[in-house]
């Protein structure tokens, strides 16, 4: 059983103060869902937790089993067990997602020896196309190819938590009902804990939240079960603001 | 040996000199010598006449000259209507310091021919010498020539090479570069499409450290209605390393509904390196499709942080993107090239323990 914790984060990008203080406790097994409007600061959250370049840390800590992860770099926190899996997954050109994932691999200590059926057997579940990972990555893909390549990295590196920045963005249905399920049968099969990050419910349909939280202005304004996002279907941010 | 007779030498106040290193070279200091060299393949096309002139008529620049006086020259024709599917390869080695060497490679590909032609040159970084290599190219109607050129010079080694082609019609010519080698190496290539239908496609992959420089002139010249060309040249540079890239297309008056691309990319991977592009475009027609391209940039942060964020460690990271950035060009190079050598090389390059210094 492992805990990220995230506690009192405060965050600028370019001397704005976008995170106010957020306050988040994620389990293994658990799906949290973040859901806001434009501008809330959903996506600044992700990206600081991972630590992408270009946002200073203000305030607060982000922990992985008590160990911090806002004073390692990146690479270091994907080892620990995050996983960010990007609304606009970038394009690397000339360099292939096997290729990566060796090397991701390799940094974890875990040999590739099986690896390439590892791949197969990831692709299959989510009716990615495997030709596809010994391609450029992310280069030419449709939106829907991007987040299945995005969950298949997923499914074979096995990270303790995944923070989905916006998952289900610029994808077709049936792409999003085949991430979502595998995402979901991941927080049963190896006990991955879930941060969601979303516009729409209807991520919801396969991938269940445990809790819900409104995050609005860079604060988490409210908390609450599945029924929150109903709630939300219902009566709009407008409400919560 | 006979000491090199006193020669005007060019000054970078000459634009196509600019930015060279023509002015701390000294002549007087090489002896004319020669390199060892080894072709396997070329039987039954190496002629014993000489061929030169089939390509190149006058001589752009003093060394072409020279070369033109002192060359040891290899020549192939290629007779109408043969394929040769396996590659010739040529491989130089330079073992003398403090001299001039002046090899010369004439490709005569007559009416619907094919071949593919691999050059290499190679000295130890402890020889302090000069190389003058110079290509011809002649690609009869219909003809296919592919050629790739090695640059495994050693450290100490200078290079000014000069690269001549004449496409006739319907004809296809590829002309690849790698470029690791030499203190400072400069190679001028002049594509000439001279009748109708005629295609030039060339890459080249350069990769400067220490302080090595790399200096590229290429022109794309279209003489003749509907003639294609396709250009992507791919560099890097670290430590204190320079590379230039100068090209020109100029399609001339008679060279309608013709297209010509061409792409130049720079990564440079430390503070200290330096690399310039410099695109030129000159149409005198209607009616054509031109393109041309150029960036010179460190590694995208973006791309490094995608990399990271799969837990690869920063270095490895940006390795794997040059190895990206290069793949583009090693992806097209003739496909009996070694490419696995050749990829070592570059890793071995990328390696910052592998710093090489003088």
């Amino acid at each position: 059983m492992s805990t990220l914790e995230i506690k009192g984060l405060r965050a600028e990008v370019a001397g704005k103060e976008i995170l106010k203080g957020i306050d988040l406790t994620v389990k293994s097994g658990e799906v949290h869902a973040i859901m806001g409007p434009n501008g809330a600061g959903k996506s600044t959250l992700s990206a600081v937790i991972m630590g992408k370049p270009g946002y200073t840390v203000l305030g607060g800590s982000v922990t992985l089993d008590g160990v911090d992860m806002l004073a390692i770099p990146t690479w270091e926190r994907a080892i620990a067990g995050l996983h960010l899996v990007m609304q606009y997954p970038t394009e690397v050109p000339g360099v292939h997602a096997d290729q990566m994932l060796a090397e991701a691999l390799t940094a974890r200590q875990r040999g590739t020896d099986g690896m390439a059926d590892r791949i197969a057997s990831e692709a299959g579940r989510i009716n990615f196309d495997a030709g596809l990972v010994s391609r450029a990555l992310n280069v030419d893909l449709s939106g829907g190819e991007k987040k299945r390549n995005e969950t298949m990295q997923l499914g074979v590196l096995e990270p303790k938590f995944a923070i989905l920045d916006e998952l289900d963005s610029g994808l077709d249905i049936d792409a999003l009902r085949d991430c979502a399920r595998r995402v979901e049968a991941a927080t049963h099969e190896s006990n991955l804990g879930v941060l969601a990050i979303t516009h729409y419910v209807r991520l919801f349909e396969e991938l269940k939240p445990d809790i819900v939280h409104i995050m609005v202005a860079g604060r988490i304004v409210s908390s609450g079960g599945p029924e929150l996002a109903d709630q939300l279907e219902i009566d709009g941010y407008a409400a919560f603001a | 040996m006979n000491a090199t007779p006193a020669i005007v030498m060019p000054s970078t106040d000459e634009e196509i000199w600019r930015y060279s290193r023509i002015a701390e070279l000294d002549m007087s200091a090489y002896t004319h010598g020669h390199m060892r060299t080894e072709t396997v393949g070329a039987d039954s096309v190496r002629v014993t006449e000489s061929l030169a002139g089939v390509a190149m008529v006058t001589n752009p620049d003093i060394f072409a000259e020279l070369n033109g006086a002192h060359a040891d020259t290899i020549s192939l024709r290629i007779p109408k209507g043969v394929a040769i599917e396996d590659a010739i390869h040529i491989v130089h080695h330079l073992d003398a310091s403090n001299v001039v060497a002046y090899p010369r490679l004439v490709i005569d590909a007559e009416e619907n021919s094919e071949v593919t032609v691999i050059e290499t040159f190679i000295s130890d970084d402890s020889i302090h010498s000069l190389v003058v290599p110079v290509l011809e190219v002649r690609a009869a109607k219909s003809a296919r020539v592919n050629y790739l050129t090695i640059n495994q010079l050693g450290l100490n080694t200078w290079q000014i090479g000069h690269q001549q082609s004449a496409g006739y019609r319907d004809s296809t010519t590829r002309l690849s570069t790698v470029a690791l080698g030499g203190d400072y190496a400069r190679m001028r290539t002049e594509v000439r499409l001279v009748e109708q239908g005629a295609s030039a496609q060339q890459v080249a992959l350069y990769f400067a450290g220490g302080t090595q420089m790399h200096d590229f002139r290429t022109l794309q010249i279209h003489e003749a209605p509907r003639t294609h060309s396709d250009l992507l040249f791919k560099g890097a540079v670290r430590d204190t390393a320079r590379s230039v890239y100068t090209g020109l297309i100029h399609i001339k008056p008679n060279a309608a509904h013709s297209q010509a691309f061409q792409t130049n990319r720079n990564l440079t991977l430390s503070e200290g390196a330096w690399a310039e592009s410099v695109p030129n475009l000159e149409i005198e027609t209607n009616e054509v499709k031109c393109s041309h391209a150029s960036t010179v940039g460190s590694v995208d942060q973006e791309q490094k942080f995608y990399l990271e964020s799969r837990g690869i460690p920063p270095e490895i990271a940006e390795r794997l993107i040059v190895f990206g950035f290069f793949n583009e060009v090693i992806d097209r190079l003739p496909k009996q090239a070694d490419v696995e050598t050749l990829r070592t090389a570059v890793n071995h390059k990328l390696n910052p323990e592998n710093e090489v210094a003088k």
